[in-house]
């Protein structure tokens, strides 16, 4: 079997700043193949995009990774600031959340683009200006001359986020990581975003990891789905799998907490509790004081991901 | 696969048209603020008034008369008046002119590069080298910028260039400041992320979109400063630490005036109308290229 595109093993990131270091990441193993879609999906601080970020090592100062990334056969941990820079850009690349934020504000998306290939590649601005052009064609922005020429200011958001992954792909990467791209988007838009990122993974044979907090979308674009709670991940497996037959107490949860169950019923089934404080973790597992199953064991054991079938592993000693 | 190429071969034309850029828009929008044009109208008349003063002054600027000393305003001949030692006001106000630019504009362009080169490297780099660089420039800015120009100058000693020194100085931790700031808050923004994710390198990130996203705000603060300058200036003239007589310079002439306040007061106030007028053109401009700069509202 030939080696996965990317391959974490045993990652933890911890941010050293304020009083108490967090642990944000702790022990996440996660490979995806060539051509693979994972869906990371979680709530806000389960260290869904601490983990992607790490692929990029774009952590602030300060913060710990330990564990080992490899991506398309570079050991990312060991990078030098020169190879970093290589690297970023034109093997892994990333969609941001909000692209709004994330596109400079001072410069025409056309600028940015140009930019960002002759970062990577030895080539004429007249050259990468065609090359702008082809790549706003591709993720098809009506009047693409006039378009690259517009500030951020003057585009609606998904027009925005199709530059964005324009700009994503424009070196040609092997693998996308996309942070939530669809989170500040209207629903409308949404849907097109997510069948344009499918046809371009597909296109191009993209690896991509897809960090979202919803499971309708994480269905829509994704091969695999690994939930992350506190860190870890909890549960990984083939899509259908994950949401037709959740096995963590946590997945299940989340499955029956989605307002389209909800039916009119007058109050939402949540999950009860909030979420354990990252700086100051229980000994067992994270989830066991909000799981309705826990038995002593949860409370002093950290589960370990464990094989259940050839696709699908769960971290909950009710498998183990 | 030729029909790829070709492809992108087509719209080569469309291409080669420049995209209007930032600062053509900020021109454009200038251009329609009347406010700021009419300020930058008496600032460029200012201007030449100044290159040009000895072919447009009336009389020699120090050539005095005891006959016709501190003559009113309106006076045939004299139709600003004379000072306390006969001299024409006119001729005097338009040579003042040179000085009071010089010392009022000067300052604040050096003020300008070197603080934020200070401010955008402390905001960039963070952490300690921040901590160190920004806490020596408070120690600075803890004083009131006239004190801190009297005692600067006080020290150094009267003249020009002493002066233009001082008030650099006064400036530099101010810029510093405003730098430190925008830079810390764009730093920390998506963008600069997502630079940094495309592969750019600190030298770029820095040339491209700190300095793209930070020269303008730091820009419209230092026009800000202009007017401050211009009154700094005129005040240490006015103590006797800048200019020194006989020069003509406003801050200097207000003072010499100043024993004839009681006997002809309005003879006495035009070289402070004249520092306001210009202080005031500079604020009006200054304002009109903010509001410009803010291309997003």
């Amino acid at each position: 079997m030939k080696d996965p595109m990317i391959d974490i093993r045993n990652l933890s990131v911890t941010f050293n700043r304020g009083r108490k270091p967090v642990k944000a990441v702790n022990g996440v193993s996660l490979s995806v193949n060539s051509g693979e879609v994972v869906a990371l999906l979680g709530e806000s601080g389960s260290g869904k995009s601490v983990t992607m970020r790490s692929l990029l090592r774009l952590h602030p100062k300060g913060t710990s990774i330990e564990g080992s990334m490899r991506v398309a056969g570079n050991d990312v941990t060991e990078l030098s600031a020169r190879e970093l820079a290589d690297y970023r850009g034109a093997t892994v690349s990333m969609v941001f959340q909000e692209p709004r934020l994330a596109l400079d504000p001072v410069y025409t998306l056309g600028q940015q683009i140009e930019e960002a290939i002759m970062r990577h590649e030895n080539v004429s601005r007249r050259e990468a200006a065609l090359r702008a052009l082809g790549l706003f064609e591709k993720v098809r922005i009506p009047s693409p001359e006039r378009r690259l020429m517009n500030y951020p200011h003057e585009m609606s958001g998904g027009m925005l986020q199709r530059s964005m992954i324009a700009m994503a792909i424009a070196c040609n990467p092997k693998v996308l990581l996309a942070d939530e791209p669809t989170t500040a988007l209207d629903a409308t838009v949404q849907i097109q975003i997510l069948l344009l990122i499918r046809e371009l993974q597909k296109e191009y044979g993209l690896s991509v990891i897809f960090v979202t907090h919803d499971i309708g979308v994480a269905a829509e674009v994704a091969d695999r789905i690994a939930v992350m709670y506190a860190g870890r991940i909890v549960e990984e497996g083939k899509v259908a799998d994950v949401i037709q037959n959740p096995k963590h107490p946590y997945t299940r949860g989340l499955l029956g907490a989605r307002v389209e169950l909800a039916h009119g019923r007058d109050r939402l089934i949540t999950i009860p509790g909030a979420p354990p404080d990252l700086a100051a973790l229980p000994p067992g597992c994270a989830f066991a004081p909000r799981c309705a199953e826990a038995a002593a064991q949860c409370i002093t054991d950290v589960p370990r991901l464990t094989a259940i079938d050839d696709t699908a592993s769960v971290a909950c000693v009710r498998y183990a | 696969m030729s029909a790829v190429t070709t492809d992108i071969d087509a719209p080569v034309g469309v291409l080669v048209a420049k995209s209007p850029g930032f600062w053509s828009n900020v021109l454009r929008r200038l251009i329609r603020d009347p406010v700021a044009m009419i300020a930058l109208a008496i600032i460029v008349i200012l201007v030449l008034i100044a290159i040009f003063a000895p072919y447009i002054a009336p009389y020699d600027p120090s050539k005095g008369s005891v006959i016709r000393r501190l003559k009113p305003i309106g006076t045939p001949g004299y139709i600003f008046g004379t000072d306390e030692l006969g001299r024409d006001m006119l001729s005097r106000l338009i040579h003042g002119t040179r000085l009071s630019l010089i010392m009022g504009v000067i300052p604040v362009p050096i003020a300008f590069i070197i603080g934020s080169t200070i401010g955008i490297i402390a905001g960039y780099a963070g952490g300690i080298v921040n901590t160190l660089i920004m806490r020596t420039i408070d120690v600075f800015y803890a004083f009131p910028s006239v004190l801190l120009a009297v005692a600067l100058s006080g020290a150094l000693g009267s003249g020009l260039t002493n002066a233009l020194v001082s008030l650099t100085v006064v400036f530099i931790p101010q810029i510093a400041r405003v730098a430190e700031s925008v830079t810390t808050q764009v730093r920390k923004l998506d963008y600069v992320d997502a630079a940094r994710a495309s592969g750019a390198s600190a030298a770029t990130i820095i040339r491209v979109h700190i300095l793209g996203n930070v020269l303008g705000p730091i820009f419209v603060f230092a026009t800000s400063l202009i007017s401050v300058s211009m009154i700094l200036a005129s005040g240490l003239s006015f103590l006797g630490l800048g200019v020194r007589p006989p020069d003509a310079e406003w801050g200097l002439m207000l003072n010499t005036l100043r024993t004839a306040i009681y006997s002809n007061p309005f003879v006495a106030a035009l070289p402070g109308v004249m520092i306001f007028i210009t202080s005031i053109c500079f604020n009006l401009f200054s304002d009109g290229l903010r509001t410009a700069m803010d291309v997003k509202s």
